[in-house]
């Protein structure tokens, strides 16, 4: 990446509030997911992480529950200045795209009998379901490198999309009973290291 | 819409479960949004509850404000208020908390097969929530082809170029509102 020296030391935030607005800046660029703003944020123009450590963060929050680029948030204002940090970088983050959304929703039931807002919308959905499963897709290939192997990989997640999307199982019940037979499977395919 | 305190305290539990369940993002649990709000409960319609995606979509910020919109969709800002701290305080409680004991333990072999064993799930996941975002347009007649077409464009776009997700979203409203879709 252009413009990264990966000797030069790395920069700390200064306050919570320089935390707050850093994580609103970022969140306010975001349209469409705002993981790569986050890293071109945090890692490049503010050089508050290394990028092994913004790839660390990043596979943590990853398999914790919840919304990943919020626990990134979490897990960097906790690094920085604790529980209080953490939560100065998730309001950051939330409160004013917050409120941006919400207007649009108040807005969106006002004008929802004109077609061409309907029709906007509509378009819009169709893409927002094109960029969900482009990620699914993009994300495929990492399952070569996973110890159960490609072949076991690709009969979890089948019957994960089976379940869920079309014989529309509680995720509860899914997660809990697939998820631990696939853990299971992992551990049993896995070296002891 | 009118709801009471049960319907509130029902969304809230709902999205308080959901939130430890919502490996690999908030949007992988939309498929049981979609069963408990429309299926079970008819609090919103299936246009209703798409277009509560779209319009977060549409907006910037983390994607999982779309949960805020739900809410305010079923019961206004007490909805939003019910989804949003449901989804968000047991993840970030067990965020902060694992973070710190798990950073120490990221080499273990149960941390290791846990990621290795949900990894799949999540994946199976995000495809279908891709169908459960896509299918109220394929099923209508009217809307297929173009709904199809823009799905197939998003997805040819994100695979093959570095193009901005925001320009497709724009591409998205403009041909929705000319009625192409």
């Amino acid at each position: 990446m252009t413009g990264v020296d990966a000797a030069a030391p790395l920069a700390v935030p200064a306050s919570r509030r320089e935390l707050f607005f850093a994580f609103t800046r970022l969140a306010l660029q975001g349209f469409g997911g705002v993981l790569p703003v986050a890293q071109r944020e945090l890692v490049e123009r503010r050089r508050w992480l290394s990028r092994d450590e913004f790839v660390e963060m990043l596979a943590i929050s990853q398999v914790l529950p919840g919304p990943n680029v919020v626990n990134l948030a979490l897990m960097f204002g906790d690094r920085a200045f604790g529980w209080r940090g953490a939560m100065a970088a998730l309001g950051g983050m939330l409160l004013a795209p917050m409120v941006i959304v919400l207007a649009l929703t108040a807005l969106y039931v006002r004008f929802d009998q004109y077609p061409m807002v309907t029709g906007a919308l509509r378009g819009m959905g169709a893409v927002a379901a094109g960029l969900v499963l482009s990620t699914g897709f993009k994300l495929l290939g990492t399952l070569r490198r996973n110890p159960m192997g490609l072949p076991i990989c690709l009969v979890f997640g089948t019957l994960t999309l089976v379940g869920t999307a079309w014989l529309r199982l509680p995720l509860a019940w899914v997660i809990a009973g697939l998820g631990s037979v696939a853990i299971s499977v992992a551990w049993i395919r896995m070296k002891p290291r | 819409m009118k709801h009471d305190a049960t319907d509130l305290f029902g969304l809230f539990t709902h999205f308080l479960v959901l939130s430890l369940l919502a490996i690999g993002g908030a949007i992988t649990t939309v498929p049981d949004m979609h069963r408990y709000i429309v299926a079970e409960h008819h609090w919103l319609t299936d246009a209703q509850f798409t277009a509560s995606i779209a319009i977060a979509q549409a907006a910037p910020g983390p994607n999982v404000l779309f949960v805020a919109v739900l809410g305010w969709n079923v019961a206004g800002p007490l909805g939003t208020l019910a989804t949003m701290t449901g989804i968000l305080i047991p993840s970030t409680v067990l965020s902060l908390w694992a973070t710190r004991w798990g950073s120490q333990r990221r080499e273990t072999r149960f941390v290791r097969a846990f990621t290795a064993g949900l990894t799949p799930l999540t994946l199976g996941l995000l495809l279908a929530t891709g169908w459960v975002l896509a299918e109220p347009y394929l099923l209508e007649p009217t809307h297929r082809w173009g709904a199809l077409a823009l799905v197939s464009v998003t997805l040819l776009v994100m695979l093959r170029t570095k193009l901005s997700p925001m320009w497709l979203v724009a591409l998205g409203c403009i041909a929705g509102a000319f009625g192409f879709v």
